[in-house]
C-alpha cells in the first residue's frame, strides 16, 4: 500500500520532459528542445489573468491551486553556462520572478513549496534543502548546465543550508537578492549584491499590500460586531435602528483601524509589542468614536475599552504580516497580551450594560 | 529606511567568534543586516588559536528575527540562535492544537518577494 502511494507521488509529472498538455498555462510562450527534452519557454509580460489572478490572492480568493507546476523552464534561449534561478511554485512568487526577466536568458527550477511563497516554505521547510535536492535529481537539471550553481531567493536561507546542499547534491548555492526587482542587476553585476539587496523592505507600500489579507482575515471579527450590535441595541423601539447603527459604525471602525490604519501607523505607534501599539491606536478611537456618539461617561469607557481590546488583538496578528517580529517575542505577546484583551473585552461588555441600564 | 525593532529580538543570537572563519555566508543570508565582517576583537584567552582575523561581528541585534538563516548556513557551525516563526495566529493555533506554532498562511509576508 505504501509503495504504490510512494510510486504515485514520483510519478507525478515534472516540468520540462514533455510539452503541457494544449493548450496549458498561458506563461509558456514556445518550447525549447534540448537533448530530447522540451523545455517550456516562460513569457516575461504578465497578462491581464495573471493580474487578476494577484488581486484574487491579496484579497484571499481561490488561494488553493494557484500553483505551478515544478520542474525546468526557460526564459530566453538559456545555454549550458546561463544561470539558474530557483522559485517557488507559488504562483506570485512565479510571476514576481519571471515579470523581471526580459532580456535575460536563464534556467528556471521551480521546486514544490506547496504552493506557497518562498519566505513562508522556507520557514516551514517546505523551500528546503532535501525539496530541493530531490527536484535537482528528479529533473536531471545538471544534464543541461556546464556548471553547478544556483541562484536562490535570499529569503529562502531560513529553510535552505549552502554548505548542506553542496555536501548532498554538489550544487553550489549563490543567494540572490531579496526582491525578484533586483535580479536584474544582480545578475548584470556577476551575481554582486549590494547591502540593500539583502534587507527586506517594510515600507508603507509593502505594509499596505498586506493589509487586504488581514482583512479577509478579520471577516469572523465583522460577523461577530454585527451580531453584538443587533443585541447591544435592544429593546426593539423605535430608536433600536439608530443605536444598532451607530455601535455597528463604531466596531466596524474598530476593525477597519486595526486592518488599515495599524499598518499605516506601524512605525510611529509607540511600544514594540504590536498588542500594545493596536490598544492605543483602538482606545484612540474608541474616544472619539465616543465623542461623535455623545456616549455617557461608563459607556464611552466602555467603548474605549472595547475598541482597545478588539484592536490589540488584530494588531497582534500583524505580526504573522510583518518583517521583524520574532517567535519568542511574539509569544511573550501572546502569553502576556491574551489574558488582558480577553478581561478588558469582559469589562467593556460590563460597563456597556451598566450604562445602557442606568444611561450613565 | 527606518529600522523597525520588536520585542526579545536577537537575544538567542550567540556567534563564536573563535571558529568563525570569516566566510560572510551569515552576512550574505541576513535579511535585517544583524552581522557584519570585522576585524577580530583582542582574543583574552591566549591558548585558543582563532581560526581568522577577520571574523562576523553582532552589530545590531535588536534587528535580529531570529529567522536562523545565518545558523543554517555557517559551514562551521559558529552561529546558534533559536528560530522559529515570528507570528502570534501561529503561536495561538500552536497552543490550542498543542502543537509547536506552525503558521497556516499561505499569502501574508512577502507577497512581491521573489
Ligand atoms: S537569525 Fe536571521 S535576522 Fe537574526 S542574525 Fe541570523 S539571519 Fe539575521
Ligand atoms: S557564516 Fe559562520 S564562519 Fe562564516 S562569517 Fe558567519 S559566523 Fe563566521
Amino acid at each position: 500500500m505504501k509503495f504504490t502511494a510512494l510510486q504515485k507521488k514520483e510519478e507525478r509529472p515534472l516540468a520540462g520532459y514533455k510539452r503541457f498538455e494544449a493548450p496549458g498555462p498561458a506563461y509558456i510562450e514556445d518550447y525549447l528542445e534540448v537533448k530530447d527534452r522540451q523545455i517550456p519557454v516562460i513569457g516575461t509580460r504578465l497578462g491581464f489573468m495573471d493580474r487578476l489572478g494577484a488581486v484574487k490572492m491579496r484579497w484571499g480568493f481561490g488561494r488553493s491551486g494557484y500553483r505551478v507546476l515544478p520542474g525546468v523552464y526557460a526564459v530566453g534561449h538559456p545555454v549550458p553556462d546561463s544561470p539558474v534561478l530557483v522559485s517557488a511554485n507559488y504562483k506570485l512568487s512565479f510571476d514576481a520572478l519571471r515579470r523581471e526577466l526580459s532580456g535575460i536568458a536563464a534556467w528556471i527550477l521551480v521546486i514544490d513549496t506547496k504552493g506557497v511563497n518562498v519566505w513562508c516554505a522556507a520557514g516551514k521547510g517546505s523551500f528546503g534543502t532535501a525539496e530541493l535536492a530531490s527536484k535537482l535529481a528528479r529533473t536531471r537539471l545538471a544534464d543541461l548546465l556546464s556548471h553547478r550553481k544556483l541562484v536562490l531567493p535570499q529569503l529562502a536561507a531560513t529553510g535552505v543550508s549552502a554548505p548542506e546542499l553542496a555536501k548532498g547534491a554538489r550544487f553550489q548555492a549563490i543567494w540572490g537578492p531579496v526582491m525578484a526587482k533586483d535580479l536584474p542587476a544582480f545578475l548584470a553585476a556577476g551575481m554582486q549584491k549590494d547591502k540593500e539587496m539583502r534587507l527586506v523592505p517594510f515600507g508603507l507600500r509593502d505594509r499596505m499590500a498586506v493589509a487586504p489579507v488581514e482583512f479577509t482575515q478579520a471577516a469572523p471579527f465583522f460577523g461577530a460586531a454585527l451580531a453584538l450590535s443587533c443585541l447591544y441595541a435592544l429593546p426593539g423601539d423605535a430608536q433600536w435602528f439608530g443605536r444598532f447603527l451607530g455601535i455597528l459604525g463604531f466596531s466596524w471602525g474598530a476593525i477597519l483601524a486595526a486592518c488599515f490604519a495599524f499598518p499605516a501607523l506601524l512605525p510611529v505607534l509607540p511600544f514594540r509589542a504590536f498588542a500594545l501599539k493596536g490598544a492605543l491606536l483602538g482606545t484612540a478611537w474608541g474616544l472619539c468614536a465616543s465623542a461623535l456618539l455623545g456616549a455617557p461617561l461608563l459607556g464611552a469607557a466602555g467603548l474605549a475599552l472595547a475598541s482597545a481590546a478588539t484592536v490589540a488583538f488584530l494588531a497582534m496578528g500583524f505580526t504573522g504580516a510583518s518583517t521583524f517580529t520574532s517567535q519568542r517575542g511574539a509569544t511573550l505577546e501572546v502569553e502576556r497580551g491574551l489574558p488582558w484583551m480577553l478581561g478588558a473585552l469582559a469589562l467593556a461588555l460590563g460597563l456597556g450594560l451598566g450604562s445602557r441600564l442606568f444611561g450613565i | 529606511m527606518r529600522t523597525l525593532y520588536y520585542l526579545k529580538n536577537g537575544e538567542s543570537l550567540e556567534l563564536d567568534s573563535l571558529h568563525c572563519t570569516g566566510c560572510g555566508a551569515c552576512v550574505d543570508v541576513c535579511p535585517h543586516a544583524v552581522l557584519v565582517i570585522g576585524e577580530r576583537a583582542a582574543c583574552d584567552d591566549e591558548d585558543d588559536t582563532p581560526s581568522s582575523d577577520e571574523v562576523a561581528r553582532i552589530v545590531n541585534r535588536a534587528a535580529c528575527m531570529e529567522c536562523g538563516a545565518c545558523a543554517k548556513n555557517c559551514p562551521v557551525r559558529a552561529i546558534k540562535v533559536e528560530s522559529g516563526v515570528g507570528c502570534a495566529q501561529a503561536i495561538i493555533l500552536g497552543k490550542l492544537r498543542g502543537t509547536a506554532p506552525d503558521c497556516d498562511c499561505a499569502g501574508g509576508k512577502s507577497g512581491s518577494c521573489c
